[in-house]
């Protein structure tokens, strides 16, 4: 039977934030464009990003500029971040905002009828454009209506398991969709990888069921580098009970509306960890303090910490947090307006991913791109609140020209028979082999080894042990099937190739966060506490070595000479504070 | 915690399970956790009971509209809501939504709801404005960001009769579609004249208003109130009312135009 | 399927509506006993105002009541919240959400005549305004005595029939979208802030519009029952002039 297929200039895989907006940039640029996703349209991770989107306009406060907002990213990101990609995202962010707002984007206001902006953790300025608490989802639905107005094909509920090399190149991909398990092949003179990260490897995380790092382990097997991987993103504040929800996003408007955090004693235990700044330091401090006065004996008898904002009044919470009003008596029967919520730390981002060309969005194999969070460098080892949107944006908009010049350039593609037959094979395994390993189980295995070797605080023994597990499920997962080998939306038969996806990720991170001797940002080793001279000069960068082995090496940050003066600067104002 | 969680305990499910052709509900038993929503119920069966489940979900905090289904015979996000607040005494019904084609199980087909918007031309910015930032007042965009905030889970063609009884799907373009449209005409800076769409092609005046969609909406928006009956008054003030027909005034939308058919 | 008790509100409605259909027909076939004149007092039933045999100076037998009450009763009828109720209740379409209505052979809504005529609502709206004048007038009038001011039960409830009824015209949709729904900016011009400050003030209004048009529907029977009782002789108007 001959199997659907569909020629493109440009494919973007993913329709979140990032891919949608390069979709829209290469269908601009002229390019045939298609974009596949796995869910439907309109539903991707994005819209659960509540705060905003930082954009150094300066409605709100003259002040701001891109300097600024380019040393607070460097800062934010503990100076590992790459600095172009850092600069870029400074200084076009403000005129990405002012573009959705041109395409029907609908933001709070000032006073004066300009972009209202807000205060967030790490931004020197009022800084975060914003709607109420549901920016992501605002920015979605406009990036959705420009994209079906474009001249972009959508492929909805498109699964994609293989990236088609002929050479060196990547000239295509291969997949199915999911509703009738029929199978489909794209060639593509540019391929750009959206698909977002990996948080359904661990157990609590605010991630959707989508972020199973797909675009990662396909970039990775087509052999591309893969950076900063340790630097995992911990919220301080998911929900932790009822079980159905644990993980589930308390937004940090909780502590900006003046949230108080105290652990069973009573005590608000922030005055220990960072008496400054309090419950609004940055995410990393906070996921680490509540973590660690549950683990001291401290914790709520559901394993956390109070949040508390029932001294406000409640006319006013129920305004300013309606969602999380909604949320909390929906789904666990407390009213904070009168009852403390308990929360605990859930994976929320992933700060590394594919290395990249910060101009361009390519990677270093020919024809593949990446942008978004499945790209890697832009935020280093901590990502403050309010950048992935302009991440997102930016470069997005940058991948999406940088794949259609590309395929300009390029001459016609077509996919290697050997290629395809080996994807269709895999595919054909999970749902026809001889596999025992049941994916739903195997899955949860994985959450567990996770979850308890390589979370918040991390150490030699414990990523060692984890690492072990995981080279164990390794040796199981050619071993996985379906177990019902019907073609139409099969749920097991879809995690099959997610699961092989999520192990590839996890030993990414848990090698080279047992590589990476220190503590920084997202990465905290109970062994090393402290910052290292070393490693605050080094990424590192893994890929797959011919043989199949995984190799990682520590790679100096590029820098950029032009801006050096910029951050000696805010490294001096910090040593001085 | 509160002392509204009750702790677990054995529920009956009954699942529609089938496609196209044929299909019935089916019986599930499962031990429930305190605080458990339905749809980590119908996961839960799916995991351990039955593979081959068919349900989209996606990221289970009511934020992007994949899990609709009619529980108990009204439409609900499953990932919304408890099984404590459903009466204990009866098992708890969960079947797919109707006005659109079934794919299997919980599973429709949705996308003639994507076929729909690809008619409403975009926001297309006054040709008038003034060159640099736009001016917007908060006051404008407290109207529209109640239509906004739409996570497009489609209960409300779900619910609405003239999709679901009726079948009219040609005919009319269905609430979510009368909130996108009032979102784009009632925006300060849009320069189309939408209303010809609204009555015509969109057929406004097949909704009678009995408010269902509302009833459904997850986000709580006043779709009858606040952007349905507000349509039909535009629709009024252009095709309907004598008065202003006579002083000529029927048709004057500053700034707006024609959409280029 | 819904296994609740769906039923039970199209039920109720068709039950309120249906007797209070009938009591208005009955009192304006009636045409009696709309006035309470003992001791110098005038208090007109809602169902009988304005009074046009008195402004007309006519005496007639027929039942004129019928002159007034298509007005009160259009708005009423083309009202968006008791068109949702009576397509419910009496025309099942729906009887309620996600229960399958009536079998119809062809679903035309509010396009084709006469519920096209729905759309005129504003025009009812217009005129009821014009009733509620009288009715405000009506109420006035009833705390005077030949002339001297004086307060009783009769009066009372006049007034909160009046006040009940000016919240339900007021909370009307149409007038919402006249008032300031219809703007696009409401920000573009200081006649627009204005309208959009009233627009604000009448929505809240019109978010109880439902509670309104229920809770006028029996201050206005009670009060034209009151008047019938107390006019009729079965009890004299509790009052005292000051």
């Amino acid at each position: 039977m001959a199997i659907e297929h569909h020629d493109y200039d440009v494919l973007v895989l993913g329709s979140g934030g990032s891919g949608l907006r390069a979709a829209i940039a290469a269908a601009e640029a002229g390019a045939k464009t298609g974009l596949v996703c796995k869910s439907l349209l309109g539903k991707a991770h994005t819209v659960m990003a509540e705060g905003g989107l930082a954009a150094s306009l300066g409605n709100v406060d003259p002040r701001d500029g891109w300097e600024t907002h380019f040393q607070d990213t460097m800062f934010g990101g503990k100076y590992l971040n790459n600095w172009r990609m850092a600069e870029l995202h400074a200084k076009e962010a403000p005129d990405r905002a002012r573009e959705l707002e041109h395409w029907g984007a609908v933001f709070d206001r000032t006073p004066d009828r300009r972009m209202s902006q807000r205060a967030f953790g790490g931004h020197t300025y009022k800084r975060l454009v914003h709607i109420g608490d549901r920016t992501g989802l605002e920015m979605i639905r406009t990036l959705q209506d420009k994209t079906v107005h474009s001249a972009v094909d959508v492929f909805m509920e498109t699964t994609i398991t293989r990236l088609i090399k002929d050479g060196e190149r990547v000239v295509g991909c291969f997949g199915y969709r999911r509703p009738t398990g029929e199978q489909i092949t794209f060639s593509a003179k540019a391929l750009v990888l959206a698909t977002g990260g990996s948080g359904r490897i661990y157990k609590i995380t605010s991630n959707s069921q989508d972020c199973t790092g797909d675009g990662y382990a396909l970039a990775y097997e087509a052999g591309a580098e893969m950076v900063d991987m340790e630097f995992v993103q911990f919220h301080p504040t998911g929900m932790v009970y009822p079980p159905g929800v644990a993980g589930l996003l308390v937004t940090e408007a909780v502590r900006g509306e003046g949230g108080i955090l105290r652990n069973a004693l009573g005590e608000r235990f922030m005055e220990k960890y960072d008496p400054k700044r309090m419950e609004l330091s940055t995410r990393d401090v906070v996921a680490r303090s509540i973590y660690t006065e549950v683990k001291e004996g401290r914790g709520t008898p559901h394993g956390g910490a109070y949040l508390d904002v029932s001294h406000l009044d409640s006319d006013y919470v129920r305004r300013k947090l309606p969602s999380m009003y909604d949320q909390f008596l929906e789904l666990a029967g407390v009213d904070i307006t009168k009852e403390p919520m308990q929360v605990g730390p859930t994976c929320h981002y992933f700060m590394g991913g594919i290395k990249v060309d910060a101009d361009t969005g390519a990677t270093r194999v020919p024809g593949l791109f990446a942008t978004g969070e499945a790209s890697g460098g832009m935020n280093g080892a901590n990502r403050l609140g309010g950048n992935s949107l302009g991440d997102l944006l930016v470069f997005g908009r940058r991948a999406g020209l940088g794949a259609a010049e590309a395929a300009g350039k390029a001459g016609s593609v077509s996919l290697p028979a050997d290629e395809l037959a080996a994807a269709q094979a895999e595919v054909d395994t999970f749902l026809n082999g001889s596999g025992t390993e049941n994916p739903f189980q195997m899955h949860k295995e994985l959450q567990t080894i996770m979850g308890d070797g390589v979370g918040i605080f991390r150490d030699r023994e414990g990523l060692s042990e984890a690492i072990g597990k995981l080279e164990g499920l390794q040796s199981r997962v050619g071993n996985l099937r379906a177990p019902s080998n019907r073609l139409d939306y099969n749920p097991g038969w879809q995690l099959c190739r997610e699961v092989r996806n999520m192990l590839t990720v996890s030993l990414m991170i848990s090698r080279a966060a047992l590589m990476r001797e220190e503590s920084r940002g997202g990465h905290s080793r109970l062994d090393f506490t402290a910052y290292s001279d070393y490693w605050s000069e080094n990424n590192i960068v893994t890929h797959m070595h011919s043989d199949g082995e995984m190799v990682l090496t520590p790679t100096p940050v590029i820098t950029r000479d032009e801006l050096g003066a910029l951050v000696e600067a805010r490294k001096e104002a910090e040593k001085a504070s | 915690m509160s002392e509204t969680l009750t702790a677990g305990g054995t529920r009956k499910l009954q699942i529609w399970r089938g496609d196209l052709t044929s299909g019935e509900l089916v019986d599930y038993e499962l031990e429930t956790e305190p605080g458990m929503v339905v749809l980590d119920a119908v996961l839960e069966i799916q995991r351990s009971q039955a593979p081959d489940l068919a349900v989209r979900w996606n990221c289970k905090a009511a934020k992007c509209g994949s899990c609709s289904a009619e529980v108990n015979g009204r439409p609900r996000l499953m990932c919304k809501t408890r099984l404590d607040h459903l009466p204990a005494d009866q098992p708890i019904t969960v079947e797919p939504l109707r006005a659109f084609p079934l794919i299997r199980d919980l599973v429709t087909d949705v996308s003639w709801n994507y076929e729909v918007n690809k008619k409403i031309p975009p926001f297309t910015p006054r040709e008038d404005l003034p060159e640099g930032d736009f001016l917007i007042d908060q006051a404008d965009t407290d109207r529209m960001s109640e239509f906004r905030k739409c996570i497009e889970c489609f209960m409300c063609q779900d619910v609405c009769h003239i999709l679901r009884d009726h079948r009219l799907h040609d005919r009319y373009y269905g609430p979510r579609f009368m909130v996108r449209m009032a979102s784009l005409d009632m925006h300060p800076l849009d320069g189309l004249d939408r209303i010809d769409q609204i009555a015509d092609d969109g057929g406004i005046g097949l909704c009678n208003i009995t408010k269902c969609c509302t009833e459904v909406c997850p986000e709580g928006i006043h779709i009858t109130d606040n952007a349905i009956i507000p349509l039909k008054e535009r629709v009024v003030d252009a095709r309907y009312d004598p008065l202003l027909k006579i002083l000529g005034r029927n048709r004057r939308r500053p700034g707006k135009k024609k959409p280029a058919v | 399927m819904r296994r609740d008790r769906w039923w039970v509100q199209p039920a109720l409605i068709v039950a309120a509506l249906t007797v209070f259909g009938i009591y208005s027909i009955v009192r304006a076939i009636l045409s009696k006993y709309y006035a309470i004149t003992a001791g110098g007092a005038h208090l007109q039933s809602p169902f009988f105002s304005p009074d046009l045999p008195g402004i007309f100076s006519f005496k007639t037998g027929l039942p004129w009541a019928f002159l007034v009450l298509w007005a009160p009763l259009g708005m009423r009828s083309t009202c968006y919240y008791y068109r949702k109720s009576y397509y419910r209740s009496f025309f099942l379409a729906p009887p309620s959400c996600a229960v399958a209505g009536a079998a119809r052979r062809r679903y035309t809504g509010e396009t084709k005549l006469p519920l096209v005529l729905n759309n005129l609502h504003r025009f009812f709206f217009y005129l009821a305004v014009l009733v509620v004048a009288f009715l405000w007038y009506d109420a006035i009038r009833g705390f005077f005595y030949h002339g001297s001011f004086g307060i009783g039960l009769g009066n009372a409830i006049m007034l909160i029939n009046v006040l009940c009824l000016s919240a339900f015209t007021f909370g009307c949709n149409s007038w919402r979208h006249i008032i300031g729904g219809k703007l696009n900016c409401f920000s573009c011009s200081s006649a627009a802030r204005t309208r959009h400050g009233l627009w604000q003030k009448f929505s809240i209004l019109n978010g109880h519009h439902q509670f309104w048009a229920w809770i006028s529907m029996f201050t206005v029977g009670l009060t034209d029952l009151y008047i019938w009782l107390a006019s009729s002789g079965v009890f004299t108007d509790p009052h005292h002039v000051f």
